[in-house]
């Protein structure tokens, strides 16, 4: 690696500055558009209280930190020349998926916080949820796959 | 309760957190003329920053919010976001410790600095320990007879705004502080314990939306829990800004002093 150009390289923050920001950015639009927006489901839809205050807490703190983080992040790859938009793309997809699945299984079915909408036929809300918590996963990992090896991609570099 | 005794005391309660508060705000402005006569400037940002803290721990504790306090959740709440929040985060951004270091005499300073070097301060002032006695003595607040306490009696709901400021300042001068520290920890540490705390925090608040403190309305409880989530998020989200920005500042720092001038894109 000594001879390779800065440019290009730092494959794994790009991956995690997109992570991280895609986790937060999930969350803010969950919280942005379906608890403020839409009222389709709440704050607070009691059903394990417990389980449910601690890990719906836990979850803004991390979202927001993570939200944060990620930007700073990637002010530091630009400022280090080394932003690869693809793979952070890439890691922003696979973050807001993973994050999305999560909410969507976990939350949602395992420890029944509160359902997307409280409707008869929920199932149809679970599967659009999921099935594009799934679209966003397979989409960033085939991104991050392609961006594996630290080539630089940006086109207006000079030295080549 | 005797309203009119609580009323008293309240008046005369009044002035005194309004007697510390110019205290407080006189000490500073001494100390930036005191550095301006010795030909250092002092960042008006800073002072206007510090003066903006004291007011808001003041109206927290003292006056028309006070009372506001006492009659409604909601009240209760903005009081403290103000005194538990927005005022330690001001005042740590105004950098008091460094003011009084670079004003006092040489004696009195190495004192002051000794002080914070020794084993008790450093204790105290570890982002653990401040977390534990800020976020949990709220934990403690809510859980206990303090809420009711601090509800009825004037001087209570004063001590506890006391500990609220005192013990957020420490979290933030933890965090975020600007002034010098001389074992910091280490970030990532300061970060997880950072997420730790907004996460009891935003526990905390979904737990009194949830179970409301007896004998209180109950709407008026859920305003004020979504009051504290929302609200204090905002706080929260500007404390994480600027510590990723002390963070981004000290890593530019580290990445050109380790690097000879002129080669910084060239080679990794």
């Amino acid at each position: 690696m000594s001879a390779a150009p800065l440019r290009g390289t730092r494959p794994a923050q790009n991956l995690w500055s997109g992570v991280l920001f895609g986790v937060g950015l999930i969350a803010f639009i969950d919280e942005a558009v379906f608890h403020q927006l839409l009222h389709w489901h709440h704050f607070y839809d009691l059903s394990t209280p417990a389980i449910g205050l601690v890990s719906d807490g836990v979850f803004h703190a991390v979202s927001w930190f993570a939200t944060i983080a990620g930007l700073f992040l990637l002010a530091d790859l630009r400022r280090h020349e080394a932003l690869n938009w693809q793979r952070w793309s890439g890691g922003v997809l696979l973050g807001a998926g993973v994050f999305q699945l999560y909410d969507g299984t976990v939350h949602h079915k395992v420890f029944g916080i509160h359902q997307i909408r409280y409707v008869e036929d929920v199932f149809v809300y679970d599967l659009v949820w999921n099935l594009t918590a799934a679209a966003m996963i397979v989409a960033g990992a085939v991104l991050v796959y392609l961006t594996r090896s630290a080539a630089p991609v940006r086109a207006e570099s000079p030295a080549r | 309760m005797d309203a009119t005794h609580a009323h008293s005391g309240g008046a005369s309660l009044d002035a005194l957190v309004l007697f510390v508060a110019v205290v407080a705000v006189a000490c500073y402005l001494g100390g930036v003329a005191g550095s301006r006569r010795r030909g250092r400037e002092w960042p008006l940002s800073r002072t206007v920053l510090w003066c903006a803290g004291i007011a808001a721990g003041a109206v927290a504790a003292a006056g028309p919010l006070a009372a506001a306090a006492h009659e409604s959740f909601t009240g209760h709440m903005w009081a403290h976001l103000l005194g538990g929040m927005v005022a330690p985060l001001l005042m740590v951004l105004g950098a008091p410790v460094t003011l009084a270091l670079r004003t006092l005499d040489v004696t009195p300073a190495r004192r002051l600095s000794r002080l914070l070097r020794s084993a008790p301060a450093r204790f105290v002032a570890h982002p653990i320990t401040a977390a534990v006695l800020s976020a949990g003595g709220l934990w403690l607040i809510y859980l206990t007879p303090v809420f009711e306490a601090m509800r009825t009696q004037p001087l209570v709901h004063v001590l506890v705004h006391a500990h609220l400021v005192a013990a957020g300042y420490l979290f933030l001068a933890a965090v975020i502080g600007l002034d010098p520290r001389p074992h910091p920890p280490g970030r990532v540490l300061t970060a997880i314990v950072l997420v730790a705390t907004m996460a009891s925090h935003g526990i905390l608040a979904k737990f009194l939306y949830a179970n409301p403190p007896a004998g209180l309305d109950v709407l008026d409880v859920r305003a004020g829990a979504q009051l504290m989530y929302y609200t204090g998020a905002w706080v929260e989200a500007i404390t994480i800004v600027i510590f990723c920005a002390q963070w981004y500042r000290a890593a530019g720092v580290t990445s050109r002093a380790s690097r000879p001038a002129g080669t910084r894109l060239e080679r990794a």
